[in-house]
C-alpha cells in the first residue's frame, strides 16, 4: 500500500541542519512543513559533536569574522569558496547568539557570558597564534545545540514523521516534487509531494574500518540525489579526526588539546613540535592525523603499536571534570583508565566528509559548474558541499556550517514554497523504491551483506584512508566494482514487514558502496596532494592543475563522468600552508 | 572469549507471545553489549531487531534490560555482565517486535512538560542573555539526558500507571525550571503537580541507576517536588 502526503516544504534528515531548516521553515506560520527522519529526530549524529561551535565573538580575547575567515579558508587548503566562508563566518556570530536566545546552555565565562577556548587551526591575526574562538557547552556542544533545536521546533509544532526512511527524490519538469520513504515500523511506502525538498541526511563515514561515525551514517541523501543523475562535489576529501580512540574510533574532541592536553609517541616525545613549530598540537586535522602516521610508521608508536598518546593529565582533575566530563566518561567506559591520571590510545578515526552535494549559499542544489540550480531542491549540513570546508574543514565549522546554511536554507525554502506551485507527480514516482524492496524482501542468493560491508570497509581503510597512491586507489575501485556486482547476489533473511532493519541496513549498504566508488575514483582522479587527500605518489599541492572542485556524475551505464568547477577566491591568493 | 546471549523475541507477524532465543558468541571481554547483537544479527541471525545509531551512549537508541537492569547495550561491556546475558525490551512500553518498543508514548509524555525555553522578553540585542557559572550549573545535570527512556521504563510506578509522566520528563522539566533564563516555571509545575505528575514518585532509586549519563534522577525530582511545595507555601 502506498500513501499519499502533501506538504509545501519537506525536510529529509532531524540532525542540526535538518532541524534549523524546519524551524525557520515553520517561523511565519504559512508554511506547511514536516521533517523526515529514519531515527528519531533527538538520535541523529548532530548530538554527538562534542568540542564547540566557531563563532568570532570575543568574549575573552580579541577575534574578528575576518580572521575566521583566514583560518578557515587556509584550513580548507584553498579549496573553500571564499564568498561562502566569508558569509559563514559573519551569520557565525549572529546565529551563536540566536541559539543563546532559544536557550541553549553554553558553559559561562566569569562575566555570564558564552565560553570559548581554543581549537586547531583557529589563530589570531591571521595564523600569529591560538584564540579562543570555539563556543561551548561542556564537550557537548553538539549535544545541546540538537537538544535545543527539537524543542524549538516541539514549540512551533512542527511536524515530524519519525522512522521513516526516505528511499528516492522525485524530480518533475526539472524540479523537486518530493521523495518517497519507507515507514520502518509498519514497511509501507509513502509518498511526499513537496514544492521544496531539503536533504540534510548527514555523513556517510561507516564506507571505513575505523570511525567516529554513527552506524546510521551511510550517505543516504547523497546516494539518493546521485542515482538521479545529480553531481556530487570534491568526495575525495574525507576528513580523519587525529584522536578517535584506539581501535573504537570514538571521537575525542580536540577540545582536549584545545584545553591543554598533547600529543605524545612511544619515545615520551611531544612530537607535533616537529610538524607544526606554531600551532603545534592545534595544527589542522589533515596535518595532526598525518603526524601521528608518521610516527607510527617510523616505529614510534607506544610500545611500537599503531596508537600514540593523548596526555591529558596535564590538564588537571578539575578541569577535566567540568569541561571534558563526557571525555572522560568515554576512558573510564571503553578503556578503563582514568585521563586525569593516564594518558589515552588514540589513532585517526574517520570523522567528516568534506564532500557532497552541491549547493550555493541559500542550499540551493546546483548541478554545474555555472551553478545552475533544479529549483525546489536543497541541501545542508554535512551532506551538502556548499563548499566552505574546501579539502579540509576546521574543527567546530561543522556545528556552524549546520545552523548557518540549514536557517539559509530553511528562509530560502519559505520563500520559494510561497511563490511556487506544487509540481505534477509523475506517475511512475515510487516505481523504482517498490522495485528495490521487492527485491529487498525477496533477495535469496549467497552473498552476505555483513560480508560485503566488512571487505569494503577494510578496503576503504587501507586504499583511500590518510595516505593513498595511484595502485592502491586503482585497485579499490576495481574492488569496490566488484563488491556492487556481489551486492546485488545478496540474501535477506529477514521477510518481515514490521521493523526490518534488516532490510534498510541492506539498503543502506548500497548507499554507501555507490558513495566509496565515487569517493575512490575521485581519490584516483586527483593527481595532487591538498588537505585531506594525501597522494603519496604526488606530495605537493598543485595549483595549476588542481585548485578546482570535482563534480562527479553518475552515468546509466555506471560509469563515472567527472568535471571541474572553479573555486571561488575572494581575498586570500593561495599561499604554502604552514601551521 | 564465548558468550551466551539470551534474547527475548517477537515477531508480531509470525508469534503469538514473546520467547527466548539463546546464541552464541565469540567477543573480547571488552567488547560492548551491542557489539554481540551486531554479530548475532549480521553473521547468525538477521530478523534479530533492535534500535542502534552512535555506539558510543550520546544517541539514546539502544536502551534494553540487560540482566534485568536498564542500560544502553553501547555503554555496557561484556565482561561486566557476562558470560550468560539476558537481553530484553524495556518494559511499560508496547512491544514492536523484538527489542523495539514503541516510543510516541514516552515522547508525548516529553511534550506535555513544554520542554522549551519560555521567555517573552526581548533578548537583549546583539548579544547573549548574561547567565553566572553558578547560574548554570544549577541545571548542568539535567541538560545530559538523552532520552533514552532508561529511567522511565524502570520505575515501578510507570509500570503501575502509564499515565504517569515519569523521571525523563521531569528531568526535562527540572532542566528549564532551573533555569535563570526560563519564564515557565508556573506552567510546568501545574502539569507536574497532577495526578499523573511527580507525586507518584516513592524515591525507589531506579532511575537514578539507569541513568546511562549519570543524572541524579531521583534527587531532580525531589527538587521539582520541593519547588511546587515551595511555590504553594507563598
Amino acid at each position: 500500500m502506498i500513501h499519499t502526503h502533501t506538504f509545501d516544504a519537506i525536510v529529509v534528515g532531524g540532525g542540526g541542519a535538518g532541524l534549523m531548516a524546519a524551524l525557520h521553515l515553520s517561523r511565519g506560520g504559512q508554511v506547511r512543513a514536516a521533517v523526515i527522519s529514519k531515527l528519531y529526530p533527538p538520535r541523529s549524529h548532530t548530538g554527538a559533536a562534542q568540542g564547540g561551535i566557531g563563532a568570532a565573538l570575543g568574549n575573552l580575547e580579541e577575534d574578528h569574522p575576518e580572521w575566521h575567515a583566514f583560518d578557515t579558508v587556509k584550513g580548507s587548503d584553498y579549496l573553500g569558496d571564499q564568498d561562502a566562508i566569508e558569509l559563514m563566518c559573519r551569520d557565525a556570530v549572529e546565529v551563536v547568539l540566536e541559539l543563546e536566545h532559544m536557550g541553549l546552555p553554553f558553559s559561562r565565562t566569569e562575566d555570564g557570558r558564552i565560553a570559548q577556548r581554543r581549537f586547531g587551526g583557529h589563530s589570531h591575526n591571521f595564523g600569529k597564534g591560538p584564540v579562543r574562538r570555539s563556543c561551548y557547552a561542556a564537550d557537548r556542544t553538539g549535544h545541546m545545540i540538537l537538544q535545543t533545536l527539537y524543542q524549538q521546533c516541539i514549540k512551533n509544532r512542527v511536524t515530524f514523521f519519525d522512522e521513516y526512511q526516505v528511499m528516492d527524490v522525485i524530480l518533475s519538469e526539472g524540479r523537486a516534487a518530493g521523495v518517497v520513504a519507507y515507514q520502518i515500523r509498519t514497511g509501507d511506502l509513502h509518498i511526499f509531494r513537496a514544492k521544496a525538498v531539503l536533504f540534510a541526511t548527514g555523513g556517510f563515514g561507516r564506507m571505513f574500518e575505523v570511525t567516529s561515525n554513527a552506524l546510521a551514517f551511510t550517505g543516504d541523501g547523497p546516494a539518493i540525489v546521485y542515482r538521479r543523475g545529480i553531481p556530487l562535489e570534491d568526495m575525495e576529501f574525507f576528513q580523519f579526526h587525529p584522536t578517535g580512540i584506539a581501535k573504537l574510533g570514538i571521537l575525542i574532541t580536540e577540545g582536549v588539546r584545545g584545553e591543554g592536553g598533547v600529543l605524545v609517541n612511544g619515545q615520551g616525545e611531544e612530537f607535533m613540535v616537529r610538524y607544526a613549530p606554531t600551532m603545534k598540537d592545534l595544527a589542522s586535522r589533515d596535518v595532526v592525523s598525518r603526524a601521528i602516521y608518521h610516527e607510527i610508521q617510523a616505529g614510534r608508536g607506544i610500545d611500537g603499536k599503531r596508537y600514540v598518546h593523548l596526555d591529558a593529565t596535564r590538564i588537571g582533575r578539575e578541569a577535566i571534570e567540568t569541561k571534558l566530563p563526557d571525555i572522560a566518561d568515554f576512558c573510564r567506559t571503553y578503556l578503563g583508565i582514568d585521563p586525569a591520571d593516564h594518558p589515552i590510545p588514540v589513532q585517526p578515526t574517520a570523522h567528516y566528509a568534506m564532500g557532497g552535494i552541491p549547493t550555493d549559499v541559500d542550499g540551493r542544489v546546483v548541478i554545474d559548474d555555472k551553478r545552475t540550480p533544479i529549483p525546489g531542491l536543497y541541501a545542508a549540513g554535512e551532506c551538502a558541499c556548499v563548499s566552505v570546508h574546501g579539502a579540509n574543514r576546521l574543527g567546530t565549522n561543522s556545528l556552524l556550517d549546520l545552523v548557518v546554511f540549514g536557517r539559509r536554507a530553511g528562509i530560502d525554502m519559505a520563500r520559494f514554497a510561497l511563490e511556487a506551485d506544487l509540481p505534477p507527480l509523475p506517475q511512475d514516482a515510487a516505481e523504482r523504491v517498490v522495485e528495490q524492496i521487492e527485491w529487498l524482501r525477496s533477495a535469496n542468493g549467497d552473498e552476505s551483506a555483513a560480508t560485503i560491508r566488512r571487505e569494503m570497509q577494510t578496503l576503504m581503510m587501507n586504499n583511500v584512508g590518510v595516505f593513498r597512491e595511484a595502485k592502491g586507489l586503482a585497485e579499490a575501485v576495481e574492488k569496490l566494482q566488484e563488491l556492487r556486482e556481489r551486492y546485488r547476489r545478496i540474501r535477506v533473511q529477514d521477510r518481515s514487514r514490521a521493523f526490518n532493519t534488516e532490510l534498510t541496513e541492506t539498503w543502506e549498504l548500497g548507499a554507501l558502496l555507490d558513495l566509496a566508488l565515487v569517493t575512490a575514483t575521485c581519490a584516483l582522479n586527483r593527481t595532487e596532494s591538498r588537505g585531506a587527500h594525501y597522494r603519496e605518489d604526488y606530495p605537493k599541492r598543485d595549483d595549476a592543475n588542481w585548485l578546482k572542485h570535482t563534480l562527479a556524475y553518475g552515468k546509466p551505464d555506471g560509469t563515472i563522468e567527472i568535471k571541474y568547477k572553479p573555486v571561488v577566491i575572494t581575498r586570500f591568493q593561495p599561499q604554502e600552508r604552514v601551521y | 572469549m564465548r558468550y551466551v546471549f539470551r534474547i527475548q523475541r517477537f515477531n508480531p507477524e509470525t508469534d503469538k507471545a514473546p520467547y527466548y532465543k539463546e546464541y552464541e558468541v565469540e567477543l573480547e571481554p571488552t567488547d560492548r553489549v551491542l557489539d554481540g547483537l551486531n554479530q548475532i544479527k549480521w553473521n547468525i541471525d538477521g530478523t534479530l531487531t533492535y534500535r542502534r545509531s552512535c555506539a558510543h551512549g550520546v544517541c539514546g537508541s539502544d536502551a534494553m534490560r540487560i540482566n534485568g537492569t536498564n542500560a544502553l547495550a553501547c555503554k555496557v561491556l561484556v565482561r561486566d555482565v557476562g558470560p550468560k546475558v539476558t537481553i530484553e525490551p524495556i518494559l511499560g512500553l508496547p512491544v514492536i517486535r523484538d527489542l523495539v518498543v514503541d516510543m510516541d508514548p514516552f515522547f508525548e509524555q516529553y511534550r506535555s512538560i513544554s520542554p522549551f525555553l519560555i521567555n517573552d522578553e526581548p533578548p537583549p540585542h546583539g548579544r547573549e542573555r548574561l547567565q553566572s557559572i553558578e547560574e548554570r550549573e544549577r541545571y548542568d545535570d539535567t541538560t545530559k539526558c538523552i532520552l533514552c527512556a532508561a529511567c522511565t521504563t524502570s520505575c515501578p510506578s510507570f509500570w503501575a500507571n502509564e499515565n504517569y509522566v515519569g523521571p525523563a520528563a521531569i528531568v526535562n522539566a527540572h532542566r528549564f525550571i532551573f533555569d535563570s533564563r526560563d519564564r515557565g516555571a508556573a506552567r510546568r509545575l501545574e502539569v507536574l503537580n497532577s495526578r499523573t505528575g511527580v507525586w507518584r514518585c516513592h524515591t525507589i532509586y531506579n532511575c537514578t541507576v539507569a541513568c546511562p549519563r549519570e543524572i541524579q534522577v531521583t534527587k531532580a525530582i525531589g527538587e521539582v517536588k520541593q519547588a511546587i511545595l515551595y511555590r504553594q507555601s507563598t
